[in-house]
């Protein structure tokens, strides 16, 4: 299980610098960032290598959330995201976000926003899939 | 808290004994008016005088008083005293042409600082009472209005003025702050900074804080009243008329008490300038009844509210004023449809998930009229995802829908981010050329 930051933020030019700022000078590592914005308003979410530090440092420069996720480590080939869903599917897990990226040639992570994140992390262990934490994105 | 001990004796004067007084005062106020080269003229032009007074219903004999009399009459037209007698000017802030001066006599500020002592001592002040003044001092009625009457209570008073925040919570914390007298998107704003200072407002001296100079809503007296732990009294009160302490609330906190015995109220309705049944709205008129320098005769304040038409449970006979809706000045046109600024208000503070501030603006998309909304979205009502946020916004959007008939454009953004106001609060702002 992961801690995802999810911040809100005015879609304004500045705004996202101001985030990234915060997390420079506190010395957190972004693992993973997306924004989705909507007219005049956006949410960023990180994932961060401390996110505790992040929490904190931003905590003074907007309104922050954290939310909990799963991060699943998988091949990165053909089938692979579905094999994973195929397992929530089964296990009548929704899912309500998701966004995914290579680590290397032969990896990828997927990020996975599920209403339990516990029951869900333990049907994909089951399934001996790798779920990690946040020190688990590196090159493998 | 002997809250209702009286402060004076017409405090609790009967209905009976505050017509009379009315009356009696009414005629020298007509007398005395007569003697400016305004209602001098006027008067003699309609055959009026104080013997046209055989009833108090026969004040709707005499003309209304608009603000353009004191425009037109700037700045002696309507002084009823010789020149020497004067003893303080206030003044508006308009420009030239549009600005309005206000005359008093050593006998006008006194009786204005009884009047005032009476309504800060109704609300439980007392000598010990340490009252940190926030409103601006100067030419600006607000300030000075209550310095008198508290000084008069024999209150530790601080003469602190607006703005300059981070020493209002330092004042409050060192000399042990009791009572403020507050814009109300001040004291909302002031939050801000004790939260920032780390000071938790709940934990200060404070027990009641005064309120007036702008229209707000009772969902914003009910955050107040939370978050700074005290009760939160309404004051009411233009330049015209003295200034602060026309009216003011008593404990029960159910509309503000006009001081009969200083003042005729009426309320008209602002088209046809005809009386309006109580319990209906319409405009305050208000005629002065001691005041020497410059008596008003039917002035039209440009408020609106209604005369409360039950007694008060506090057994005060003084008529009460429900909560000021706004002004008819203040009122703006979108798409055809009148809007207040405290309806808008209303709707915003009632929702948990809006912050502490918000700003109509209103332009032009094409020929038609946009109303956007910017509310400020406090940090707990964000749970993590733009979908929810969307929602939240559609949800402002047709609760404001329900309330002015017009469906705003709804903007969130961040908390803290719209300009905090040490001032009257601009809640709206209207970029149509006109």
């Amino acid at each position: 299980m992961i801690e995802q930051l999810a911040v809100f933020s005015e879609n304004k030019p500045g705004k996202l610098e101001r985030i990234t700022a915060a997390l420079a000078e506190a010395g957190v590592n972004i693992r993973a960032m997306h924004v989705a914005s909507l007219g005049e308003m956006g949410v960023v979410k990180m994932v961060v290598d401390r996110p505790e530090e992040a929490y904190e440092a931003l905590r003074g420069h907007g309104t922050v959330r954290k939310i909990p996720a799963l991060a699943v480590r998988v091949p990165d080939r053909p089938g692979a995201l579905h094999d994973v869903t195929a397992v929530l599917s089964a296990g009548a897990v929704n899912i309500e976000n998701a966004s995914g990226f290579p680590v290397s040639d032969r990896e990828a992570i997927l990020i996975l926003e599920v209403a339990d994140v516990e029951a869900a992390e333990k049907l994909l262990q089951e399934a001996e899939f790798h779920v990690v934490d946040e020190g688990g994105f590196g090159r493998g | 808290m002997g809250n209702d001990a009286p402060y004076d004796e017409m405090e609790f004067a009967t209905a009976e004994a505050l017509r009379s007084t009315q009356l009696e005062r009414l005629r020298w106020s007509i007398a005395q008016a007569a003697r400016s080269p305004h209602y001098g003229k006027v008067f003699a032009e309609q055959g009026l005088g104080p013997e046209s007074l055989r009833t108090l219903d026969d004040v709707r004999r005499f003309p209304l008083t608009e603000k353009q009399a004191l425009r037109d009459s700037y700045p002696f037209g309507l002084l009823a005293v010789p020149k020497e007698e004067v003893v303080r000017l206030h003044h508006s802030s308009g420009t030239t042409g549009m600005a309005t001066a206000v005359l008093h006599t050593a006998g006008d500020i006194k009786r204005w600082a009884d009047l005032v002592a009476r309504c800060l001592h109704m609300v439980g002040m007392r000598k010990g009472d340490v009252f940190q003044n926030m409103m601006t001092y100067g030419l600006f009625t607000g300030g000075l209005g209550l310095h008198y009457g508290a000084e008069k209570l024999g209150a530790f008073v601080i003469p602190m003025g607006a703005g300059n925040s981070r020493r209002q919570i330092e004042f409050m914390r060192i000399f042990g702050t009791t009572a403020i007298h507050i814009i109300p998107s001040y004291a909302m704003a002031l939050l801000g900074t004790s939260e920032e200072m780390g000071v938790d407002p709940r934990d200060l001296s404070l027990r009641f804080a005064v309120g007036g100079a702008e229209p707000y809503s009772e969902e914003v007296r009910a955050r107040l009243q939370e978050a700074w732990g005290i009760s939160f009294y309404n004051c009411y009160g233009l330049s015209e008329m003295c200034g602060p302490g026309v009216a003011f609330e008593c404990p029960v906190q159910q509309g503000l008490h006009l001081w009969e015995d200083a003042y005729v109220g009426e309320v008209v309705d602002p088209e046809s300038g005809e009386p309006v049944a109580d319990g209906e709205q319409g405009e305050l008129v208000l005629t002065s009844l001691t005041r020497e320098a410059m008596p008003l005769i039917r002035y039209r304040t440009r408020d609106l509210t209604s005369m409360v038409p039950e007694p008060c449970p506090c057994g005060r006979a003084h008529r009460r004023l429900a909560r000021i809706r706004g002004r008819t000045d203040d009122m703006f046109i979108v798409r055809g449809v009148n809007i207040f600024p405290i309806q808008i208000e209303q709707v915003l503070m009632s929702l948990p998930q809006v912050g502490r501030n918000y700003v109509a603006v209103i332009d032009r998309e094409g020929y038609a009229d946009r109303l956007t909304v910017q509310v400020e979205l406090t940090a707990e009502a964000f749970l993590g995802d733009l979908e929810q946020l969307h929602s939240l916004r559609e949800r402002i959007a047709n609760a404001l829908r329900q309330e002015i008939l017009v469906r705003p454009r709804v903007e969130l953004v961040e908390p803290g981010s719209i300009p905090r106001q040490e001032g009257k609060a601009v809640r709206v702002i209207d970029k149509r050329e006109s």
